[in-house]
């Protein structure tokens, strides 16, 4: 019944209606709604079911080894963890502090490319079924190509993108038509030195959740949270977005993880976690106590 | 003023500039060296970025030369075009004629080549040359010859000519003079030499350095190795012997006299 719906509708539209069979909904808002279920992937999912400490973890792809970046998903996932980050490194990470710097140099002597990498992910989807986005700087992606780089994300298996090099305009104008058109979700970052002008346009232009970088500074832990920052993530949440919010930099522990997660839907965590796998010897179990000791 | 100043600057570019960083010393300034990559300016660039992001509240950003974020190579180049305006009084004085046949200047990022160039843009009959710095030679995987091995790309917030790597990653650069040691280009420039407007040259090391002696033996003026790259080109371009070309002097070696030594070949 539901098979046959869809497909009248699809004479008409540009409805899939694979990707939504199973999901049970009344026909009438159903049809109303389309056009955003059309959008759906595992990120609005995933924030439809959960909307409290929700947990992503980020790691740059080829570190600590080469061919670590599957198991590491894997074991993120095995975790607790909700979204994962794969960072794609860069020779010049400039929004980045020392370690995640340390962690993309070493990927790159590695040998990792993004050629490599989206090798790596093919098949990735029998085992990782959380939300994984790829977070990079423009430049790499530029190289490759941004239609082929969306298609080859769509092809394995990718949600959503990350990429905070991309200014606003420059997506809307250039990129936004090729992100839809893959199904990738696109997340912009504010700062507390973002307007709420700005933030508002953000969350606007946004569809998926949106990155609240915690103070003006590059990645990597510092101590705690501070009264400044919990008054800059209460306005951020006064400000009735539409979008759900992760807090990231300076995320690094239990305490901090849950400090965040008082003012937003979760929050995300970098450079602790490539400090934790940096010199692990098992991978896998140091991992999976990681992140247990942060959510637990 | 009143203002702290800190000045980010390649590990490597502050043992080959050293009295450059104890002038900057002695007028106040904190130097930290820029420890990641090739030690070098695009190290030191990255690294003020990174201050600022770290800073942003109670510090500004300031950059010398044309590249980076938007507005930056934009004011960067009307500063300097207090160049070329001089150059059109000092011509009219000079040679009757504001305008010369060619005007050669040097470029890293490109900032001195910019106020070189800025009011002679829209003046097609004067020819705009760069020297852009080969190192060792262009194709010997030790040089900064952008133009000859740029690709399009994004560095600094951006989109110019990059020496890069098929995968983007960011080339290190090489050239003996610390100013034109930068894997990119000033977006401007990067347009000048699209359109075909500028003619770019590429200046190895062992030449810029003797056209530095040449000078100094002339004139009695040591160049900043920089500027000697621009003084070379004149022996790699074509013109007619009642030319007017006023080469852009940058730079005084006294900074550079460490490198001059070193070299040796005076």
């Amino acid at each position: 019944m539901l098979f046959s719906f869809s497909k009248s509708i699809n004479k008409t539209s540009n409805y899939d209606g694979f990707r939504f069979r199973g999901k049970k909904t009344k026909y009438t808002s159903w049809f109303v709604f389309r056009k955003s279920y059309l959008r759906m992937n595992r990120i609005h999912y995933l924030f439809n079911s959960k909307n409290k400490r929700v947990l992503s973890i980020y790691f740059t792809a080829g570190f600590p080894k080469l061919e670590d970046t599957v198991p590491v998903m894997e074991a993120i996932q095995a975790g607790g963890a909700d979204i994962i980050e794969i960072g794609v490194p860069y020779s010049d990470p400039i929004a980045d502090g020392p370690t995640i710097q340390d962690s993309n140099l070493i990927a790159l002597e590695n040998g990792m490319s993004m050629k490599k990498l989206f090798d790596q992910l093919i098949g990735f989807r029998s085992k990782i079924h959380l939300p994984v986005v790829l977070m990079g700087y423009l430049n790499p992606i530029i190289q490759y190509g941004m239609e082929d780089f969306c298609k080859k994300c769509k092809e394995v298996g990718i949600d959503g993108l990350i990429l905070p090099d991309l200014p606003m305009q420059q997506y809307l104008d250039e990129y936004k038509a090729i992100f839809d058109q893959y199904g990738l979700v696109n997340t912009f970052l504010i700062s507390p030195q973002t307007s709420d002008t700005r933030i508002r346009q953000i969350d606007e232009n946004s569809d998926g959740f949106i990155y609240v970088v915690s103070s003006h500074s590059i990645t990597g832990a510092k101590k705690g949270i501070s009264e400044e920052q919990v008054t800059y993530f209460k306005k951020v949440e006064g400000m009735g977005l539409k979008n759900p919010r992760l807090i990231g930099f300076g995320i690094s522990d239990a305490e901090t993880f849950s400090t965040a997660s008082e003012h937003a839907q979760g929050a995300i965590i970098g450079s602790a976690f490539i400090k934790t796998i940096k010199e692990s010897q098992n991978l896998n179990e140091d991992i999976q106590k990681y992140i247990q000791s942060v959510i637990n | 003023m009143g203002m702290d100043c800190t000045v980010y600057m390649g590990e490597l570019d502050i043992h080959r500039q050293k009295p450059n960083v104890e002038r900057m010393k002695i007028l106040g300034a904190k130097v930290v060296p820029a420890v990641s990559g090739s030690k070098t300016l695009k190290d030191a660039t990255n690294e003020a970025m990174r201050a600022w992001i770290n800073n942003p509240v109670d510090t500004h950003y300031i950059i010398g030369s044309v590249v980076g974020p938007h507005p930056y190579p934009e004011m960067v180049a009307r500063f300097q075009s207090v160049i070329s305006e001089e150059m059109k009084w000092q011509l009219l004085e000079k040679e009757g004629r504001e305008n010369p046949d060619a005007v050669i200047a040097c470029v890293g990022g490109g900032s001195n080549a910019a106020g070189a160039f800025y009011h002679y843009y829209n003046t097609p009959e004067v020819r705009l040359i760069a020297a852009e710095a080969a190192g060792l030679g262009v194709s010997s995987g030790k040089s900064a010859a952008t133009t000859a091995l740029g690709t399009p790309g994004i560095l600094h917030g951006s989109k110019t000519l990059l020496m890069q790597t098929e995968d983007g990653q960011v080339v290190e650069p090489h050239s003996i003079s610390a100013g034109l040691d930068y894997p990119g280009i000033g977006p401007v420039h990067a347009h000048l030499f699209d359109i075909g407007r500028g003619e770019f040259v590429a200046v190895e090391d062992e030449d810029a350095m003797k056209a530095g002696i040449e000078l100094s033996r002339m004139e009695g003026i040591i160049p900043a190795i920089e500027t000697a790259h621009a003084i070379h080109a004149l022996n790699l371009i074509e013109y007619r012997k009642d030319d007017v070309i006023v080469i852009n002097l940058s730079g005084r070696g006294d900074k550079d006299l460490d490198t001059y030594i070193k070299w040796g070949g005076y």
